[in-house]
């Protein structure tokens, strides 16, 4: 039986037991005329049994599923011949997958003996006596849950206060998923960089000049030295966030002032939402964008002027990138001029200082906190962002501060790093999760501290 | 005043207001320039794009011959040479042509699709089978972008990648009508190709279905949920001011961590398949989660306190109060904000790439366990293709994605519009 049928079943189950919880609840006061004298409306003792039907059942599906793998494997590991069980962790896992090829009838490597048949055998019979063991078991759980709740359903049971403490546990849990979210992200890329830091050393990692992460498979190999300095990384990072921040600061910070003191109300009503199409548009779109119009363009610039100008620049990344941020600079730094009072707008002009004098002296200075704070969520954005540098930017990590040639960005090496096929315990993999470690502390500092600025700064002259 | 301040301010005027006039053109300038990028961006995507929308195809006199596709009978699907078909109609409107090398190049200008084509045609119509039929097969990529006009004839023979006797066959083909340009139906019913002629975005279009599915059944009930109890149940302590940072940090955390976290947790530790749609939208639910929250919260607290208090006052619990009342009138803020999540889930890839869905997939995948793409993700794929024909279905592709999105923040501000309530 599938696990799709189950859970159809599960729910099919869980409504008629809450028909018959409510029905119970009613008979017990012989008819709906004497509901008064029920605790709560009939309805919550449809609910509470209902719940009690589903909820048990449902936990130990999910535990079945989670367990099931393991200990299949576990069992046909100790029906293995000596032999096979004394093999090295990665050799059996080459063996067990054999087995569950063969078993599912996919293409095997090597011969299928007769050991290795037999224990295909043995695997689909496992997996078939788990499968109908699981059906039987969260079946006889549901019906045991609602049949236990139906007979303890009374006129005096607190069936309201019951279900709904049921839902306020749940409604915890909806809300714990953000912190379970974030140790999650904090636990698996700093067990994996920790494992990658026993094979190099963190200073190596941090103040290293030469990123080369190709580790070599034989000693004899040429161009594979493994050097895990990611100095040019962080450089490149540095780079391309400070060309997307010449471009976006200054276009997004004017857009703003002008939406803000000179345009039109109509004006304002168009531009507005045109700029967050901007602000909408997928990163990959982007990236394709930079790679295949902007890039080629700037290196044909470049050389009518005559500079040399890597068909993957600096400029041509950080430029688009730059784009993609002016609306979230724009609508933040929009944010915090509107968060001026109108008093010090008014006395400045009531002065007689013009507009611009009044924006660059009085307005600029007060909305300056709000606005640096959005300044440093746009360099987290910045940082993180991977399609528009995957796709525009090099992947050679040249040490270079000159924006034409091609340089290599964080993102672009996690990316190359992890996809395709490859162990996961080799330092290549690991050196991801490095990086991921370095970006995800990185971004989440800027974040906090734009964050706090911004909000501080709103209560400021509320 | 004094006449002496009157002079000083007057002799000033003309330079300040010129620096107003300044300030003022570099504002009108800084606004300029995003809007231009805007237009440049679609003009150029479009003028890229649209002609992806049109294919060429050749008309051919095919006879099914027996002899060929079924020697011993019956027709062999698997293996019967339905290519040669296609070859033998295109060689009966080219009598002259002989020889290896020539044939070959005649070859060349009929796509790999064109025996699928004509299989497909047998096997949905068997009394075919020695008739002759007149089909309309679809060109090589090469014939089609010399037809859109990508392929530059004048340049030299050893330069373009179609030869002078290629190119007298089609200017021949065309002058009888034999060649076309029709609507590229293959692009939304195909899945991915190494032939651009035979890729389509059918395969990466139900891949992201089936993650903004699980998407949605994830995201939107635990968003609502944990907005729920943040804004109406959750005591103002530690605990829920820890929750409210996480959440806002979340939303900011670049999305590849979030791939990092699923590949960690979801594929490795959980040993869920790679390139999985059910992993994806796992990931994206985690990505999308705080924007749900946030604008759950945000519609909440826009449902004013006197009908929460009107309610608690009839005598309802608390838990009634919101279930009865409360959620009722913010879903349509709530809606808004699921939308606007999956949209942003819609166009996400980096998380993808890092949980395996970047592989070259032609099957459109049946379940969500099937391994798959998404349609970001094959605009990645494609875009990192080097032959022309992908630019052009890449632009389109990135026009689907576009015209979804736009639908689907149509569909917000629509919903916002009508459901808004003023209280």
């Amino acid at each position: 039986m599938q696990g799709n049928t189950l859970i159809l079943i599960l729910a099919t189950t869980s409504v008629v037991a809450f028909f018959m919880g409510r029905a119970r609840s009613l008979k017990l006061v012989s008819g709906p005329q004497l509901r008064g004298k029920l605790h709560s409306l009939p309805g919550y003792y449809g609910y509470f049994t209902a719940i009690w039907c589903l909820l048990p059942a449902l936990l130990v599906l999910s535990l079945w599923f989670s367990l099931e793998s393991r200990v299949i494997i576990a069992l046909l590991v100790k029906q293995l011949p000596a032999a096979q069980q004394a093999l090295s962790a990665g050799e059996l896992n080459l063996l067990l997958n054999n087995i569950q090829n063969l078993a599912n009838g996919d293409a095997i490597s090597g011969v299928a003996d007769s050991m290795l048949s037999e224990s295909a055998a043995r695997y689909l019979a496992y997996t078939d006596a788990s499968r109908r063991m699981l059906v039987i078991v969260t079946l006889a759980v549901a019906g045991l849950g609602g049949v236990l709740a139906w007979r303890r359903i009374h006129p005096a049971l607190r069936a309201r206060n019951k279900v709904e403490q049921i839902v306020l546990v749940l409604l915890v849990a909806a809300s714990s998923i953000a912190i379970l979210t974030t140790i999650g992200i904090v636990l698996s890329v700093l067990f994996e960089a920790l494992r990658f830091f026993q094979k190099v050393p963190i200073s190596e990692f941090l103040f290293g000049l030469n990123w080369s992460p190709q580790t070599a498979i034989r000693a004899d190999q040429v161009g594979s030295s493994g050097n895990f300095g990611a100095l040019p990384l962080f450089a490149g990072t540095l780079l391309i966030t400070t060309i997307a921040m010449l471009v976006a600061v200054p276009v997004g910070l004017m857009t703003a002032i002008y939406l803000a003191e000179y345009s039109s109300r109509s004006v304002r009503a168009t531009v507005k939402p045109l700029l967050e199409i901007l602000a909408g548009i997928p990163t990959v779109v982007y990236g394709f964008f930079a790679a295949l119009t902007v890039a080629p363009w700037v290196r044909r610039t470049g050389e009518a002027l005559g500079l040399e100008v890597a068909s993957e620049s600096a400029l041509a990344a950080g430029f688009v990138m730059g784009v993609m941020i002016i609306p979230l600079v724009s609508s933040l730094a929009d944010d915090a001029i509107n968060a001026v009072p109108s008093a010090m707008r008014d006395g400045a002009l009531g002065l007689g200082s013009t507009r611009s004098e009044t924006m660059r002296k009085v307005i600029l200075p007060a909305a300056l906190p709000g606005i640096v704070g959005g300044i440093l969520l746009a360099v987290s954005r910045a940082i993180g962002e991977t399609m528009i540098v995957v796709m525009a930017a090099g992947l050679a990590a040249n040490l270079t501060a000159n924006p034409f040639e091609a340089v290599t960005t964080v993102t672009v090496q996690i990316v190359t790093l992890l996809v395709g096929d490859q162990e996961f315990d080799s330092a290549k993999t690991l050196a991801a999760f490095a990086l991921g470690l370095m970006l995800f502390t990185v971004t989440l500092c800027l974040n906090v501290l734009g964050l706090r600025v911004v909000r501080k700064y709103r209560e400021q002259y509320e | 005043m004094s006449e002496s301040t009157r002079k000083k301010v007057s002799a000033g005027l003309a330079r300040r207001r010129r620096k107003e006039r300044v300030f003022r053109m570099t504002g009108l300038l800084a606004t300029t320039v995003g809007i231009v990028f805007l237009v440049v961006f679609f003009v150029d995507l479009i003028g890229k794009g649209s002609s992806a929308f049109r294919q060429t195809f050749v008309n051919l006199e095919v006879n099914f011959d027996a002899a060929i596709v079924a020697p011993d009978g019956s027709v062999d699907l698997q293996y019967a040479d339905f290519d040669a078909l296609a070859r033998n109609a295109l060689r009966g409107l080219f009598p002259e042509v002989s020889g290896r090398g020539p044939l070959r190049e005649l070859n060349q200008l009929l796509s790999v699709g064109a025996g699928y084509q004509l299989r497909d045609m047998l096997v949905e119509n068997p009394d075919l089978l020695g008739m002759t039929q007149s089909v309309w097969l679809p060109a090589s990529s090469n014939v089609d972008m010399l037809q859109k006009g990508n392929i530059d004839a004048s340049i030299d023979a050893s330069l373009r990648t179609i030869s002078d006797a290629q190119l007298a066959w089609i200017d021949a083909l065309q002058r009888t009508g034999r060649l076309e340009l029709h609507w590229n139906r293959a692009f939304f019913t195909n899945g991915d190709s190494r032939e651009p002629e035979l890729a389509g975005i059918r395969g990466a279009l139900v891949g992201s279905f089936y993650m903004l599915l699980v998407t949605l059944v994830l995201a939107l009930p635990i968003g609502v949920a944990a907005a729920i109890y943040l804004e109406e149940f959750a005591p103002r302590n530690r605990w829920s001011d820890l929750i409210e940072v996480n959440i806002n940090n979340l939303a900011a955390v670049p999305s590849i961590v979030f791939g990092l976290l699923g590949l960690a947790v979801f594929i490795n530790w959980a040993a869920l398949p790679r390139s999985a749609p059910l992993v994806g939208g796992l990931v994206l639910s985690l990505l999308t989660l705080p924007v749900i929250i946030i604008a759950s919260r945000a519609a909440i607290k826009a449902v004013p306190p006197s009908i929460r208090n009107a309610a608690l006052g009839l005598g309802a619990s608390r838990m009634q109060v919101v279930f009865h009342h409360v959620m009722p009138l913010s879903l349509p803020g709530m809606l808004t904000g699921a939308i606007i999540g999956m949209s942003r889930a819609l166009g996400e890839s980096a998380p993808l790439l890092m949980i395996g869905m970047v592989a070259f997939i032609v099957d459109v995948p049946a379940g969500l366990s099937d391994p798959a793409t998404a349609l970001p993700v094959q605009i990645y794929l494609w875009a990192d293709s080097p032959e022309r024909a992908f630019a052009e279905r890449t632009s389109a592709a990135i026009m689907v994605l576009l015209g979804f999105l736009m639908l689907m923040n149509l569909v917000a501000v629509v919903l916002r519009k009508r459901m808004e309530q003023k209280w």
